[in-house]
């Protein structure tokens, strides 16, 4: 819409100050969020490296950087991917019902309500998920370990509180839901009239037009919503930090369990107020490295988007 | 489709309710599903107040006897209208699925918030109250001077990246970074942000430095992404027209994008900044980090700890002290008050962009 004003431009010989300050303040603007965003990046790196070279006995930890960090970035991953994992097919389930199942004024109303759900504040969640769900998991719990007990997952003793990284995964699956459905439901909503007509015209049923018609077209904004919830889940922070009964250095594929891997982000949170010295560095550090976690799987879930933009409806 | 094979006899030699009957005969009843989805509810309902079962069982057994609808549909409509209906079924129950949390959020919250909410506890502060009492109005003027610095950060900041990148950058390759690192950077994680403002924040104040205007720095990080984002898809709907007639009364640009287009947009614009005003004042992990937690009220931004509600109901849950309810009750009351005010946020975001937005583009 700009290249239509950009003749004009050439042609005009005032400049006047007004213009002048304007386009300068605007521009400045912009490069500032660059900068923002390169800050973000430098000043981590400048206060953590410190961190990661400094030896086993400055730190509260008492290991060195890496024997620190593996553990909690393994919990961050963990409890990502299980939440992803009970997460996708939901908000495709929610999307889907909103877009193409339920009435169309119904339809608004009910993306209102899952809204809604995205703007509670996360020590809400926090707080609901140590109060209310993980007392309600505890039995469950119970019951995976005495009958299920022979995989691994669920090998027990199962958590009497019900604090385990299963809980933490759902509180973060119920978090990332409402992101990630209002990308699927817009997209969907944008999946070609005429396609889904046509689908319709050929005897397809309701399921085999979304399967031909509207997840083909939508498959790559699926893949950026379930990305972006990735993101969200990898960052979060007071809801495990809360829900979560954490054992320092634990490395297990017990889901179940009171002794739980901690997330990086949740570790933060819990150390920082008592830290001090090189500990705080190193806890910056583990920062960092959530940082480049995020920063990656942002970038590429934005990267699919923007590739697959000009023929699909994800942008 | 299975009515339609074809049968060795035509049409035309059979009564009319033959040809109906083969037409509509592989159909279940048009009522089927309610049929079975009311089935299902009632038997639920007398297992709840009969048997005592929990609601979560009691969920699970209306999903169980609903899966009789494609079992059904198989014996009468074949594979295909089965697979539909068990899709329809799936779709559904997902959908409610994922409403329980909503209700339960929201019964959970308000059932244990409300227990203390009173003039008292918007009035008192936290300062010398132990046990009973006490309240959370040293948090609330945090929370509310702290999300107010970072909006006076962030808009400027965003609006004026927005309008470099609608108005300005005409395509440019810098303007396609600046649009795509926004997007990167709403994925930041809220402690990273909390992170950074300490790291910057200690090269300035040594160790230990914890501040109110760090918070609202924290903030501003995780804000001017969504505030250029949404004031961004704002400046793209105003009309050229509007901009070339401007242009053509000879009026400057900057006078037109201030006086034509930003007026325009208005509406869109306060939408956005109000959301991401209810996105950020709920964060807790950067204000954790370095605006920290105190008992006290303090109004100055730039001189020490400050309390906020979202750390506050999170300190008043982690440590309780003893004996531990009355803190614990504290903090539902802190949430309620904080799910409020988001709420309230959203519901003005909602009503400026209905009664404010040019006609037309509701």
């Amino acid at each position: 819409m700009t290249s239509t004003l950009a003749p004009r431009r050439k042609r005009s010989t005032v400049v006047r100050p007004g213009d002048r300050i304007f386009s300068g303040l605007s521009t400045s603007a912009g490069i500032l969020i660059l900068i923002v965003l390169a800050g973000v990046a430098a000043f981590l790196t400048i206060e953590g490296i410190p961190g990661i070279t400094a030896s086993p006995d400055e730190v509260k930890s008492g290991q060195s950087f890496l024997p620190y960090v593996w553990p909690l970035v393994y919990g961050t991953l963990l409890a990502a991917v299980i939440a992803l994992l009970i997460a996708v097919p939901v908000a495709i389930g929610v999307a889907l019902f909103i877009s193409h199942y339920s009435p169309r004024k119904l339809g608004q109303v009910l993306g209102y309500l899952i809204d809604l759900l995205a703007a509670v504040p996360s020590v809400v969640y926090g707080l609901w998920g140590i109060g209310f769900l993980a007392p309600k998991m505890a039995p469950i719990y119970q019951w995976l370990e005495s009958n299920l007990g022979f995989i691994p997952f669920f090998a027990g003793p199962a958590s009497a509180t019900g604090r385990t990284i299963m809980t933490a995964s759902i509180v973060l699956a119920v978090m990332i839901l409402p992101i990630m459905t209002a990308i699927c439901r817009e997209i969907f909503l944008q999946t070609p009239r005429l396609h889904e007509e046509a689908a319709l015209a050929l005897g397809a049923t309701r399921w085999e037009m979304a399967r031909m018609a509207i997840f083909p077209y939508a498959r790559s904004g699926i893949v950026s919503a379930a990305m972006l919830g990735l993101g969200r889940a990898l960052g979060e922070t007071l809801a495990v930090a809360m829900v979560l009964s954490v054992s320092a250095g634990t490395v297990t594929a017990n889901l179940i369990s009171s002794t739980n891997p901690s997330t990086i982000a949740a570790n933060i949170a819990l150390s920082f107020g008592e830290a001090s010295g090189k500990t705080v560095n190193a806890l910056i550090a583990s920062g960092l490295v959530l940082f480049v976690i995020t920063f990656l799987v942002n970038f590429a879930a934005r990267a699919v988007v923007d590739r697959r933009k000009d023929f699909s409806g994800a942008n | 489709m299975t009515t339609l094979t074809p049968t060795p006899e035509s049409p035309g030699n059979r009564g009319a309710v033959d040809v109906q009957k083969e037409l509509y005969g592989g159909q279940l009843p048009e009522r089927a599903p309610l049929l079975v989805i009311g089935a299902a509810v009632v038997v639920a309902a007398a297992l709840y107040l009969a048997a005592g079962v929990n609601l979560m069982l009691a969920a699970l057994v209306v999903f169980a006897i609903s899966l009789a609808l494609p079992v059904w549909s198989v014996a009468v409509e074949g594979r295909r209208k089965a697979t539909d209906r068990l899709v329809t079924v799936l779709v559904t129950s997902s959908f409610v699925l994922a409403m329980f949390p909503l209700f339960s959020i929201l019964v959970t919250v308000i059932g244990k918030g409300t227990k203390v909410l009173g003039i008292d506890f918007f009035t008192f502060s936290m300062r010398n109250v132990v046990g009973e009492g006490g309240g959370i109005y040293h948090a609330l003027v945090g929370t509310l001077i702290i999300t107010g610095a970072a909006t006076v950060i962030s808009v400027p900041i965003g609006l004026f990246a927005a309008i470099y990148l609608v108005e300005y950058s005409e395509g440019n390759r810098l303007s396609r970074w600046i649009r795509f690192l926004v997007d990167v950077m709403t994925g930041i994680p809220s402690i990273v942000a909390g992170l950074f403002a300490y790291a910057l924040f200690v090269l300035f104040f040594g160790e230990g430095v914890r501040m109110g205007i760090g918070g609202s720095v924290a903030l501003s990080v995780l804000m001017i992404p969504v505030v250029v984002r949404s004031t961004e898809e704002m400046l793209k709907l105003v009309p050229n027209e509007l901009r070339e007639a401007s242009y053509a009364l000879g009026v400057p640009k900057w006078r037109t994008v201030s006086k034509v287009v930003l007026p325009t947009a208005l509406a869109g614009i306060v939408t956005g900044i109000t959301l991401a005003i209810a996105r950020v004042i709920g964060e807790t992990a950067p204000l954790l980090i370095i605006a920290g937690a105190t008992d006290s009220v303090n109004f100055n931004p730039f001189d020490g700890r400050m309390a906020s509600l979202p750390v506050f109901a999170y300190a008043s849950q982690r440590n309780p002290g003893i004996p531990p309810e009355f803190s614990i009750d504290r903090a539902w009351g802190a949430a309620l008050t904080l799910l409020l005010i988001v709420m309230l946020l959203n519901l003005i975001a909602r009503l400026v962009s209905y009664f404010f937005s040019p006609k037309g583009e509701r």
